[in-house]
């Protein structure tokens, strides 16, 4: 077996230095009941080339989404991700290191941690972030919990607007732990319904912007009803890239930000690994979860990075942690850094205003449609539509011209009884054939 | 002296003793590179793109108008900035790796190939079902292989790590409690030597934690455990292989015991490399258990993520996993994205989309590469080059447990360091000076200045003889009294010991402006 150096010989000389006979005398300690004599009824080895040539066939079963014109959004988007990115991700020091436990020989990986802290800071407009959550979703059940840790009261206010696999996994983590969560109605464009929903009981209001369905909201009157009812605001971003052109949370009065960073950087992997991005003001810091990484010295005065405050962490803490998040996300918050210092501020400015541009070149040309709704008011990269007809239908339709056309919301929560809304996203990725190829198709299917 | 006919010497001249400092602060090739922020990038971009037109009619005024604070580099500035910090790293592709339960072993390249192939990299997870068949194929076949494998009936794909799957877990496990009207059951018992996520897990879902204790071997101590199993308990969680690398040799009956009382056994796989292929945890009474693709199934750990915790199921706790998971029918493959319908047993979501897609993919390509026989193979060998390391290094340094065979990782006590006033990390940080990483220090809780050692099955007979040389060479340094070699160390890493209590007093986790001597400059108007 290839990735397997030991020789037989190897083997046999080793039993002896250890003074057992065979391989099993090292398992004696294995239930004579679990031990398994006979090979488990799977596949054999095989070579590389059989492995590839299997995966091969298995990819070339999907669609990949720079195969021709597409639209899907919905906290996962289409960018460009410059080669350079990918070629020093790969790099064995990277890929292959493990989380930076000693320092001195860790100093590439703890560098970039802050690097990418401070970064993440600006973007949301915060003062201190965490080296990585999981994904933006995860991050936010995090900020509800670390809501409640620093509120010490047990309930939260969900916004309509939130995506609703977002909303799910909150409910999922802070029904455990006990707290009581007023998911409100979804509703395309009602954030403000949040400020009615808050009480002295509420340790957090949770509001996406852009939300949902791509609507950009001012969040700064509901942060000021939040923080006048004693709880914490927290914002959430499922377009990292929208930070480029739209008004920081930390500016509208976040007092935690949650970010997904898969759009710089990371690509869209079917879902996974993604990146989520998590920052607070600073006076919070001790609340927060996951890992930290921090300047310092070293013995001879020199400039350091080292993991810190970890006394909020499981491995030290254990079960009065802050969290039980261990492993994060690192190698793709490596590669959000890279991609974002690449970009620079002109960079991601001049990326955002493309996204914006494109995206409205999408509304007028879908706008023109006979029978299309446009639903958003205003938006980022992202909107909503009104399809006669329904969504799921027409996306399906849409596949006969190789279009995929967007997200129906009915797939991500069947029970809003939004059934012909489609959202739909533009990016950089999207040309101006794309965008006459869909508007077309669905004049032929609405008219 | 030798010279060449224009001067130059060709033969080094008499070594200068001691190691000059250099008067730019590299060392050699390694350099010292400052920040991104520092580099006065304020306005540079290493990316072409056309402005597009402003135009700010549908941004209802939320327009970002102060700087960000975000510096650029060219290309070529970009690469070399993260070329050079790589090169402060240790990593795995340079040398043994021994970090006892994190399974440093081979990352191999065909996995990465594969995870980059555009049907799955650059698949949407909201994309139309039936333009991802191939995806939800290769989903539906790993969790045939981690159902095999384990002998367990369902999996939970979407957790994102270990500590993540331990949560899906714990979920399903209330879950079946309310079911059957059972919601009281307030604790959760944990040995002594868990990991921290364990007790940080149960608590994060509201479970009390009380600890179990643990006998002279080792082992889980079975009076302590059956005198708390009390109708009280919701579960157990027990590492097997454990923390101190040994079997449970008890583990049926701690199965057994645990089940008498209703409770569940959760097992963290976080030891599952030390039995794939050879034993199933199916058949030692496990009703849930999380598998770290990123340690078996050798996912690459990236400086400390992204990984992946799949979570096998019995049959009990089955009915309650999260959504989504794939269905197979005559029309194709199937995503059920919502509980609701189908299943209303269902817990809720762990994650936005389907889980860690980009990890099944190394991992799958990982299991299709040893297959079964493959797979016993990486058990077997790694189980023995733990024990190998184990019988070279006991002449010299304290085995914890020393009667009987470990597993998959064998763990060292301090007693052996007792008058020489050299410490575990002071051992751990002079292996760095002789090219290793240092060993898991201080864990399990349960061992007096643990060194927990786990090779893995990727490296050579070779690699580990060099290891346990240098080991063996530095035990006979501490204990003639070569204390300098240890207090100072390292000497030759990139930087020398880090002050991590000035890092944690006064916590510094951005660069800024007003911190540093370097301003930046605004950005330019635009």
């Amino acid at each position: 077996m290839r990735y397997l150096p030991l020789t037989p010989a190897d083997r046999a000389q080793m039993l002896g230095v250890i003074g057992v006979d065979t391989i099993d005398d090292l398992f004696a300690d294995v239930p004579a009941a679990a031990r398994k004599a006979e090979l488990f009824d799977l596949p054999r080895h095989a070579g590389e080339m059989e492995v590839e040539r299997h995966l091969q066939a298995l990819a070339a079963k999907n669609r990949p989404a720079g195969a021709g014109p597409f639209f899907c959004g919905a906290g996962a988007y289409k960018h460009h991700v410059p080669a350079t990115v990918d070629h020093i991700i790969q790099r064995s020091e990277f890929l292959t290191s493990y989380t930076p436990y000693q320092p001195e020989i860790a100093q590439g990986t703890l560098q970039v941690l802050f690097e990418f802290q401070t970064q993440v800071a600006a973007l949301t407009g915060l003062e201190v972030a965490n080296a990585s959550m999981y994904d933006g979703s995860t991050g936010c059940a995090e900020a509800v919990m670390m809501a409640q840790r620093v509120t010490r009261r047990k309930t939260a206010v969900l916004s309509g607007g939130l995506h609703p696999h977002y909303a799910a996994v909150t409910q999922t983590i802070a029904h455990a732990e006990g707290m009581d969560i007023t998911r409100l109605p979804v509703a395309i464009d009602a954030e403000a319904a949040v400020i009615a929903a808050i009480t002295p009981e509420t340790a957090c209001v949770v509001v996406q912007t852009p939300n949902v369905f791509g609507v950009v909201t001012d969040v700064t009157k509901i942060a000021e009803a939040a923080h006048a009812a004693g709880a914490l605001m927290i914002v959430v971003t499922t377009e990292a890239v929208s930070f480029g052109l739209l008004k920081s949370p930390g500016e509208m009065g976040a007092d935690i930000a949650v970010a997904e960073g898969q759009s710089i950087g990371v690509g869209l992997n079917y879902g996974g690994p993604y990146v989520g991005l998590f920052a607070c003001r600073e006076k919070f810091v001790r609340q927060m979860p996951g890992r930290l990484c921090g300047e310092t010295v070293d013995a001879e005065g020199r400039r350091g990075f080292v993991l810190t405050l970890s006394t909020r962490e499981q491995h030290i803490r254990r079960e009065k942690a802050t969290s039980n998040i261990c492993t994060n996300s690192g190698l793709c918050a490596l590669a959000f850094t890279i991609h974002m210092t690449l970009l620079g501020e002109r960079g991601l400015r001049d990326l955002a205003a493309i996204n914006h541009a494109k995206a409205r070149q999408l509304r007028d040309a879908l706008a023109a449609v006979p029978g299309i709704e446009i639903l958003t008011p205003r938006f980022f990269n992202e909107f909503a539509i009104r399809v006669p007809g329904g969504a799921a239908q027409t996306v399906e339709a849409l596949l006969a011209d190789d279009i995929v056309a967007g997200v129906p919301f009915s797939r991500l929560d069947p029970q809003a009884g939004l059934d012909d809304v489609l959202l739909v996203a533009a990016t950089e990725t999207t040309t101006a054939a794309d965008i006459a190829a869909f508007a077309q198709a669905l004049k032929g299917r609405t008219v | 002296m030798t010279m060449l006919n224009v001067g130059r010497p060709t033969q080094p001249q008499t070594a200068v003793p001691v190691a000059h400092a250099s008067l730019t602060g590299a060392r050699g090739l390694l350099q010292d590179e400052a920040l991104i922020f520092e580099l006065g990038g304020w306005d540079k971009t290493g990316v072409d793109l056309e402005p597009a037109e402003q135009d700010a009619s549908d941004l209802a005024g939320l327009i970002r108008e102060a700087a960000i604070g975000l510096p650029g580099l060219s290309e070529p500035e970009a690469m070399r900035h993260y070329v050079r910090l790589s090169q402060k790293n240790h990593a795995i592709d340079l040398a043994l790796y021994p970090l006892g339960s994190c399974t440093m072993k081979h990352n191999p390249r065909l996995n990465e190939k594969a995870a980059r192939l555009p049907g799955f990299a650059d698949l949407h997870p909201m994309a139309p079902i039936s333009t991802v068949q191939g995806a939800l194929q290769l989903m539906d076949e790993l969790a045939h292989w981690l159902k095999t494998l384990t002998a367990m009936p369902a999996v939970a794909l979407s957790p994102k790590a270990g500590a993540h799957g331990e949560l899906c877990g714990l979920l399903a496990i209330k879950a079946a409690h309310e079911a059957k009207g059972q919601g009281h059951r307030r604790l959760v018992l944990v040995p002594t030597s868990a990991h921290g996520t364990n007790p940080a897990t149960a608590a994060f879902v509201g479970y009390d934690v009380a600890e179990i204790a643990q006998t002279e071997d080792g082992r889980v101590d079975l009076a302590d455990l059956e005198a708390k199993l009390t109708t009280d308990v919701a579960a157990i969680m027990v590492t097997n292989p454990n923390t101190c690398g040994l079997f449970e040799r008890d583990v049926i009956e701690i199965g057994r015991l645990t089940h008498a009382v209703g409770a569940y056994f959760y097992c963290d796989g976080a030891n599952f490399n030390a039995i794939v292929g050879r034993v199933r945890p199916g058949d030692l009474g496990v009703d849930a258990m999380h598998i770290n693709l990123h340690k078996t199934f050798s996912t690459p750990h990236g400086g400390g993520g992204p990984g992946a915790g799949p979570v096998v199921l019995s049959e009990a706790l089955a009915p309650f996993a999260p959504a989504p998971w794939v269905v197979s029918g005559a029309d194709g493959f199937k995503l059920v994205e919502e509980t609701v319908d189908e299943a209303a047993q269902g817990f809720g979501r762990m994650v936005a989309f389907q889980g860690q897609m980009g990890m099944f993919v190394r991992a799958y390509a990982y299991m299709l590469s040893h297959g079964s026989d493959g797979l016993r193979q990486v058990a077997e060998d790694a189980v023995l080059n733990a024990n190998y390391i184990k019988a070279r290094l006991s002449g010299v340094m304290s085995a914890a447990f020393p009667d009987g065979p470990c597993m998959h990782e064998a763990l060292f006590d301090d007693h052996w360091l007792e008058g020489t006033d050299v410490t575990t990390l002071d051992f751990a940080k002079a292996m760095i000076d002789e090219g290793f990483h240092p060993m898991t220090m201080y864990f399990p809780l349960v061992v007096h200045g643990a060194m927990l050692i786990e090779p893995t099955e990727t490296e050579s007979k070779q690699e580990l003889d060099r290891f346990c040389d240098a080991l063996i060479a530095l035990a006979h340094a501490a204990k003639a009294g070569d204390v300098d070699r240890f207090k100072g160390a390292p000497y030759l890493a990139p930087l020398r010991r880090l002050d991590e209590t000035l890092a944690a007093r006064k916590p510094k986790l951005t660069w800024r402006p007003e911190l540093t001597t370097v301003a930046p400059a605004p950005l330019a108007a635009e």
